[in-house]
């Protein structure tokens, strides 16, 4: 019996560490994940499979959101081919553990940019490539105006989500009872608040934009003008890998400073010959600054060739011609009142 | 045949092989087990992690939507864990009575000779049986129970019972100050109408008159119950029943769609299994016992409970115990239909701190110690039905 025990337990340790998915490679290996990626071919990235506008699977079969410019962006800095990726849809749960164990290279998958997951999780974020706030939606005709209207409600949320505590926290604050319905997927959660089991639906508010234009009836729901919370999303790559984290940093603020520069996918052939030192630095033609990174001088060429830059990034996903038509607000370049600024590339 | 033991070499002595054999297995085991845990360690130190369990005492700040014991945003998460543990096991328990009762009901109308009756749990079980649990909890879910009315038009039966797509509601009791006293005195009196029915049957093998044992224990226990109204002049308890309010029901006790979806699909699968266990035990017990008793002129009805079930008891409790520990085990599929049980928990537990091994290691330990438990009564169950030899 005693024996039996032992084995069982044996047994069960070894299996619960097989499932933490911990292989003896990643123990000894000390180079960084750049080498790792190059060997490869082609970069991993953990991303969104249902959320329109940042991470979707379209009916064509291919993913299509900012998340995954970014992404493609990463790729086009790396090996110059924007599509040598291969992209791995994660649900909220899965994703850290999938940035930890280095099952994805980066994970672009509307991420909110946290201490604890910056420093206890694991992670080690790149510059925030959307600020976004918590939002609510509800039914047009339930007369719900504000939160503190929802006293005894049911609210549907994702579970592993940042969402979660902030619903909590903010409940706590104006002392509104209320009942979570914690989903593990935002199918089911939205599923449910259509059918009317749940008041409200609550997530990040160009998340709730995305989701009303899917909703069989997008005139019969709002959104509440209240903002639950600061919810910066931001790419994320596994923590202590210093070296590749620049990379994927300096890709998003690459894409930045682009827009601030006015150079666009279609005419950045003719900045090639500018004058400007501070651009010729930027696209390689002079200095080495890709190969500080570890890259090729041009990379930023090869991103901005490859999906243009931040603000073609959000028109082509969010901007006035897409279902979204979502305000830049927050998201603007510094230069016009908002928050994207890239430190200077030199 | 002096000296066997210098003409063979120990690595082909009958005695030594398996032993060898037995310690080489054990050492492999060890090492996989030590290598895996370095490895992981290693892993978890090279981003910054370190493996503990401190972060049970610090504050969850997330709600459970159901609970048994009170729990908010402020408690730890040691005890958002209880609360999915309590969750766990309610669903659990609850569908383990159910099934069992579903299940032979089934497993013998499998056997009876009504066609309607043999046809329809013919038809149930190959259905139930034949079909993915995970589908079946969908289907209950979002068919069922959010396919119910929204709640200002809710389905009502007598306005005591209230089916919505926000939950199904039920009459409850109310404890009231009574409730302790009546439930004493329930007790005294059952387990005393337990020796009076011995003591009664036990004069009547005796002395071949009739004792009537079973009026005497029903008379106990209503004496039992006559002195604790005498005492309190109370009723034991209040019932609450349900009212439709703006958002919800007062009164009454409220099963979320979620719970109820769980439920219903893992009764309905696991009694599927139940009942074939029970069509196997029945069969199982010859022919010769049955054709016996109906020589002795029993009915069917009495056959079957006195004749068939103790014995069919006997081989239908160890794959019974199976289907109970799939059940306890199945109720994990819950995340998908929002009812927060101790997956559901763990899960949310483990993307706010990160502590995967953590989370999965309690998870583990917990469904463990539950199946455990469960296979450790029903073993005692099973040891005191078997066939006493003489």
């Amino acid at each position: 019996m005693k024996k039996n025990l032992v084995a069982l337990l044996s047994f069960l340790l070894v299996f619960s560490l097989v499932l933490a998915g911990c292989s003896e490679e990643k123990a000894e290996e000390t180079k960084s994940q750049l080498d790792v990626i190059m060997k490869r071919g082609k970069l991993i990235g953990g991303v969104n499979a249902d959320i329109p506008g940042f991470g979707y699977l379209d009916s064509d079969g291919s993913y299509k959101g900012m998340d995954i410019d970014i992404t493609k962006a990463i790729a086009a800095a790396v090996f110059g081919d924007a599509n040598a990726v291969e992209y791995r849809p994660l649900s909220s749960e899965e994703r850290f553990v999938a940035v930890q164990t280095g099952e994805v290279d980066v994970l672009a998958r509307n991420t909110t940019y946290t201490t604890s997951r910056d420093a206890s999780v694991g992670l080690a974020f790149a510059p925030v490539t959307f600020y976004d706030g918590q939002g609510m939606m509800v039914h047009k005709d339930s007369g719900i105006k504000s939160l503190k209207d929802l006293e005894g409600a049911r609210i549907s949320v994702e579970s592993g989500t940042t969402t979660e505590l902030n619903l909590a926290d903010q409940m706590r604050k104006l002392g509104v009872s209320y009942e979570p319905v914690v989903f593990d997927s935002q199918d089911a959660a939205v599923a449910a608040y259509e059918e009317g089991s749940v008041d409200a639906y609550t997530t990040d508010r160009s998340g709730l934009v995305s989701r009303r234009s899917t909703l069989s009836n997008p005139d019969d729901h709002i959104i509440l003008n209240d903002v639950l919370s600061k919810e910066p999303l931001a790419p994320s790559v596994k923590d202590g890998d210093t070296k590749w984290a620049d990379i994927v940093t300096w890709t998003v603020y690459a894409l930045i400073q682009a827009e601030e520069y006015g150079i666009t996918q279609g005419n950045v052939d003719t900045f090639m010959d500018s004058d400007v030192p501070e651009i010729r630095r930027f696209l390689g033609v002079e200095g080495d600054l890709g190969e500080q990174l570890g890259l090729k001088n041009d990379f930023v060429v090869q991103i901005i060739k490859a999906v243009g830059n931040y603000g073609e990034v959000y028109d082509r996903h969010l901007g006035p011609d897409t279902v979204f038509d979502l305000d830049r607000g927050p998201n603007n370049l510094w230069t016009d009142g908002g928050l994207m600024y890239s430190p200077p590339f030199r | 045949m002096s000296k066997p033991s210098t003409s063979t070499p120990f690595w082909r002595d009958k005695r030594i092989i398996p032993i060898l054999l037995q310690v080489v297995f054990a050492v492999i085991v060890v090492i996989a087990g030590v290598f895996l845990i370095t490895n992981a360690l290693t892993s978890l130190r090279q981003i910054g992690i370190s493996f503990g369990y401190d972060f049970l005492g610090k504050m969850a700040s997330f709600d459970i939507g159901d609970k048994l014991i009170e729990f908010s945003s402020t408690d730890s998460y040691g005890k958002a864990f209880i609360v999915g543990i309590l969750n766990t096991i309610k669903v659990a328990f609850i569908g383990i009575i159910l099934a069992t009762i579903l299940g032979f009901i089934v497993g013998i109308s499998r056997l009876s000779t009504n066609w309607l009756a043999r046809m329809v749990a013919t038809v149930y079980v190959e259905i139930f049986r034949n079909t993915p649990l995970l589908v079946q909890i969908f289907i209950w879910f979002y068919a069922v129970f959010l396919g119910f009315p929204i709640i200002e038009k809710s389905l009502s039966i007598f306005e005591v019972f209230f089916f919505s797509n926000r939950g199904s509601v039920i009459p409850w009791f109310d404890i009231t100050s009574a409730t302790l006293v009546w439930g004493i005195l329930l007790l005294i009196g059952v387990v005393l109408s337990y020796f009076a029915w011995k003591l009664r049957l036990k004069q009547q093998v005796e002395t071949g008159q009739k004792r009537y044992p079973g009026y005497f224990a029903f008379g106990t226990i209503l004496l039992a119950l006559g002195i604790a109204w005498l005492l309190t002049l109370e009723a034991p308890f209040s019932i609450s029943t349900p009212e439709i309010s703006k958002r919800g029901y007062i009164g009454g006790y409220t099963l979320s769609p979620g719970f109820g979806a769980l439920l219903v699909a893992l009764v309905m699968y696991t009694a599927s299994f139940i009942a074939e266990i029970v069509r196997g035990g029945i069969l199982a017990v010859s022919k010769g016992q049955v054709e016996a008793a109906k020589a002795l002129g029993l009915k069917s009805p009495t056959i079957l409970r006195l004749v068939v079930l103790p014995q069919a008891i006997r081989i239908i409790i160890p794959p019974l115990t199976n289907q109970y520990l799939n059940l306890i085990k199945n109720s994990s599929l819950a995340a998908a239909v929002a009812y927060q049980e101790l997956v559901g928990v763990g899960i949310t537990v483990l993307s706010q701190t990160g502590r995967s091994i953590e989370v999965i290691s309690i998870v583990i330990l917990v469904y463990l110690s539950m199946s455990l438990f469960t296979s450790l009564l029903m073993n005692i169950y099973n040891k005191y039905s078997q066939l006493v030899e003489r």
